[in-house]
């Protein structure tokens, strides 16, 4: 599975990274954050692209797993 | 929230935020200045001394409230986040330049808009060359441009610049002799006291809330098609708009469509065009425009507030070294004002200064570093 750490990165760098890593569709896709702006505009990407998202929150930290819908 | 709800939102605040702009119009602040981050900032460089420009000294409660409601608001909403670390000195400059092209237009974006809402057509020229900043910036992204990444530090770190703010209202509210309030000019035009920092608390607020940038909303339609932050920006705008209209119908002098004679403004299209060129870019390379650069540093990031700081010292330099545009007046038939030929420089060697920070931090990321657990 593809996984991106966009921790600590601006905006809208973890949207870009995340862009980059769906380009060819993978069925899943791992991504962690840990700014309220960076998961939102990540999960809206995400939605646009196709993909549904299981969130888990560990400390200060947000991992987002992607599946295709 | 589902994304129709927070576009909804977005647009909610947008209005709200366009409306308290035109109000503090109408109580005092200077024309089609409800709020402009880079005049401010700098009215309050020159109130604690930082820079002589007479006309130009006032310590802005809008600024204060803005940096204080988003405080507030991410404490409350548990995204008070103390961070930093990310590229400080760079940030300090890129904010510096940011300020110095925004004096050379006469406005930040948000005053760009609210320009553009009192029917100043120079702001459509600054509006291209926003955007063309923007463009230009967006490309660097592209290529994988990045001043690295932030990291937790401790929350007095982060709750500085809130801090800061408490102590500038003091120094407003007792106004001590060595503090400096212009006796005309701009700086003497102001709202009274209590509705700044009321209209500063609201907006910060709701910015905090919405993620609004004036910058973010163009980049994010050049790079991803995504309008959702662009409706903030254009609901600031037509409430600001109507605002006006109502103003000019009933009051006089609140809407006057055209490039001569404009509130607080020059006509010079090439130096409208290049100080936003600026501004444009030096926003997309800080992750944000002014407005947003004061509403992170309210959510306790330090990079933000350095860049606050650089703003400051941007707009104090500005004046002290006759960087910052006059507005264009006409008296007796005769045009005087505008950009002055030491902001011209400044405004290119910012350009070329911004261009050397960008393909210094740019390095392509290779797609194969975003495979099977790669950490970045």
């Amino acid at each position: 599975m593809k996984e991106i750490d966009a921790r600590g990165l601006s905006c809208p760098q973890p949207v870009i990274l995340l862009k980059q890593a769906l380009a060819d569709q993978p069925q899943t896709c791992k991504i962690w954050v840990d700014h309220p702006t960076a998961r939102e505009n990540t999960l809206r990407f995400a939605a646009h692209a196709g993909y549904k998202a299981d969130i888990l929150e560990q400390g200060g930290d947000v991992c987002l797993t992607l599946s295709k819908k | 929230m589902t994304e129709k709800r927070a576009r909804n939102r977005l647009i909610l605040a947008g209005i709200v935020i366009g409306l308290i702009a035109a109000i503090l119009v109408l109580l005092g602040n200077p024309k089609n200045m409800g709020f402009c981050l880079a005049c401010f900032v700098r009215d309050t460089a020159g109130a604690v001394g930082l820079h002589q420009a007479a006309v130009v000294q006032y310590i802005r409660p809008e600024v204060i409230g803005l940096v204080l409601g988003a405080f507030v608001v991410s404490l409350i909403f548990r995204e008070f986040k103390p961070r930093g670390g990310s590229s400080p000195m760079i940030r300090f400059v890129l904010g510096f330049f940011v300020s110095i092209g925004a004096l050379v237009f006469l406005g930040c974006p948000f005053r760009m808009i609210l320009r553009l809402a009192g029917g100043d057509l120079n702001a459509i020229v600054g509006l291209f060359g926003f955007s063309a900043g923007i463009g230009a910036g967006v490309v660097f992204l592209k290529r994988g441009y990045s001043l690295k990444r932030t990291y937790p530090l401790s929350p007095l770190e982060g709750a500085w610049l809130p801090l800061v703010q408490v102590a500038l209202l003091a120094l407003l509210v007792v106004a001590p002799p060595f503090i400096l309030f212009s006796e005309k000019g701009p700086g003497s035009m102001h709202a009274p006291i209590i509705t700044s920092l009321a209209a500063g608390l609201a907006v910060g607020a709701l910015a905090q809330r919405t993620r609004l940038c004036m910058a973010g909303g163009i980049r994010d339609v050049i790079l991803f098609q995504d309008w959702n932050l662009m409706m903030g920006f254009e609901a600031i705008f037509v409430a600001a708009l109507v605002g006006n209209l109502i103003l000019n119908a009933t009051v006089g002098g609140y809407f006057n469509l055209g490039f001569l004679p404009q509130p607080v403004a020059h006509s010079d299209g090439l130096w409208n065009f290049l100080g936003m060129l600026v501004v444009g870019l030096g926003s997309v390379l800080l992750g944000g425009c002014p407005l947003r650069q004061l509403i992170m540093a309210g959510e306790g990031s330090s990079d933000s507030a350095i860049t606050v700081i650089g703003m400051l010292l941007g707009g104090a330099t500005a004046h002290n070294f006759g960087l910052a545009s006059a507005a264009h007046t006409i008296t007796d038939g005769v045009l005087t004002g505008g950009p002055t030929g030491g902001g011209k420089v400044a405004v290119i060697i910012g350009l070329i200064v911004m261009v050397f920070i960008a393909v210094l931090n740019t390095k392509r990321v290779a797609v194969s570093s975003v495979k099977e657990g790669a950490v970045l």
